[in-house]
């Protein structure tokens, strides 16, 4: 078994990596965490933070050791292909974890691999933990999804985590509300997807507004997608999610970020109780070990 | 209209919409070395398409893969299979629902066209799903 796109999981599978989590996070708390062994090779063909090191921080909280992968230091630059250089990795671990600028990567990886594969992000197009661990959170901070009101806010066309967010909170039965720049909206094919998978209807809005919002998930707005540079200064401005937008939304609202974040969230909101995403980076490590231990327990 | 001698060994594909037959001979794997006599009757009138294509290659019995392939590019496409002269199996061309080695993902970031890996797509209502990277194409975007 891989863990590819979230695409490719059903809910009783989700619930049952949320099961796996919640068991390790007990395990965690006791500090006591069932060991596993093995090898872990981490593949990180471009930068991460988070993902990277919480995936090498997971296998290591599972007793298993950890090889890493230095693209720029690898024989990918005499020339050596992609798929020559995971069937060779292969050789030397018992599950990869990786991460490619291109869509598609960790699929190709799988089909030449005999280890399991993990996703750590491909391209534009899925970061399945990341969805995993983003529903964990909220079910783990408002004990449900189902009827819950998440508001999405920022660049959501450009943000790979949305992309499976949307399937998976439609999965969950969440209501989704979607606020984004002109432009910056998710793509049609993907909540029509969403939409018709799960028989739901997502909103979008062309302000913010939280007073209904039980969960605000804000994504960066990047200068860079902007042609005209006094428009992204006025969009960044309109996006940026200010102290008094919080206090007029819900007292347990809980506002969560990929991260990084950079000046879309100011520092004076991170003190706010509402201010969850750190918490939400956290959970990186229940899920990822959990996915670690479903995939090597096959 | 232009007369092209009747074939007696081959295959016919018609209904094929108009400028499309150079293509439905690429998905034969028929050009200049092949050795077949093919003939390529171009903007036809048609009662029922305005305009199509006929290719008529002899020495050639497609399968029905091949036709469901130029349902790709063409999908009111039909195909006839003669032998002696005589039509012995007629077909028409259906989208297929997955594709294996059959066309290629436009998507320049994805990853099978970076390392030429043959493309799989699944059928999901008039569209293609690219099976690396996920992204939903016309069927005529594959070719």
């Amino acid at each position: 078994m891989d863990l590819i796109s979230f695409r490719d999981l059903d809910k009783g599978t989700v619930e049952k990596i949320f099961g796996i989590a919640e068991d390790i996070d007990r395990q965690l708390e006791r500090k006591k965490v069932e060991k596993l062994e093995g090898i872990m090779a981490t593949l990180f063909f471009e930068p991460s933070t988070r993902t990277k090191l919480s995936f090498q921080s997971s296998a290591e909280r599972l007793g298993l050791q950890v090889v890493d992968f230095l693209a720029d230091r690898s024989s990918l630059k005499k020339g050596e292909s992609f798929t020559d250089t995971i069937r060779t990795v292969d050789g030397y671990c018992d599950v990869i974890a990786m991460r490619h600028p291109a869509e598609g990567a960790a699929r190709l990886a799988a089909e030449v691999a005999e280890a399991p594969v993990l996703n750590g992000g491909d391209g534009a197009n899925q970061h399945p933990t990341q969805t995993l661990l983003d529903l964990y959170t909220i079910r783990k901070l408002k004990g449900k999804i189902a009827g819950l009101n998440v508001h999405l806010v920022g660049d959501l066309k450009h943000a790979r985590t949305m992309h499976s967010l949307v399937y998976g909170l439609g999965m969950f039965g969440a209501k989704v509300t979607m606020v984004a720049p002109k432009g910056l909206e998710l793509e049609e094919h993907i909540i029509h997807e969403a939409e018709k998978k799960f028989n739901f209807k997502m909103e979008s809005r062309d302000a913010i507004d939280l007073k209904d919002a039980d969960v605000l998930y804000v994504c960066r707005v990047q200068e860079e997608r902007f042609a005209d540079k006094y428009e992204a200064a006025k969009v960044k401005k309109e996006f940026t999610i200010s102290a008094d937008y919080i206090r007029k939304g819900k007292k347990d609202l809980v506002i969560m970020h990929p991260l990084p974040k950079i000046d879309e969230i100011p520092p004076e909101v991170d003190a706010m109780p509402q201010a969850k995403y750190f918490e939400q980076a956290r959970n990186g490590i229940p899920i990822r070990m959990a996915c670690i231990k479903m995939l090597l327990e096959g | 209209m232009l007369k092209v001698d009747i074939i007696e060994h081959g295959t016919v594909v018609d209904h094929v919409q108009a400028g499309m037959g150079k293509k439905v001979l690429d998905i034969l794997g028929i050009d200049e070395k092949s050795g077949n006599r093919v003939a390529l009757v171009m903007n036809v009138p048609s009662q029922k398409m305005g305009k199509k294509d006929i290719v008529k290659v002899e020495g050639i019995l497609i399968s029905k893969e091949k036709t469901d392939a130029i349902a790709l590019i063409s999908p009111r496409a039909t195909v006839d299979l003669i032998k002696d002269g005589k039509v012995v199996e007629k077909m028409q061309a259906e989208l297929p629902e997955s594709l294996h080695g059959v066309g290629k993902c436009p998507n320049p970031n994805c990853i099978s066209t970076q390392e030429k890996a043959p493309g799989k797509f699944h059928l999901e209502g008039q569209k293609y799903r690219c099976g690396y990277c996920e992204r939903t194409f016309k069927p005529v975007e594959l070719l």
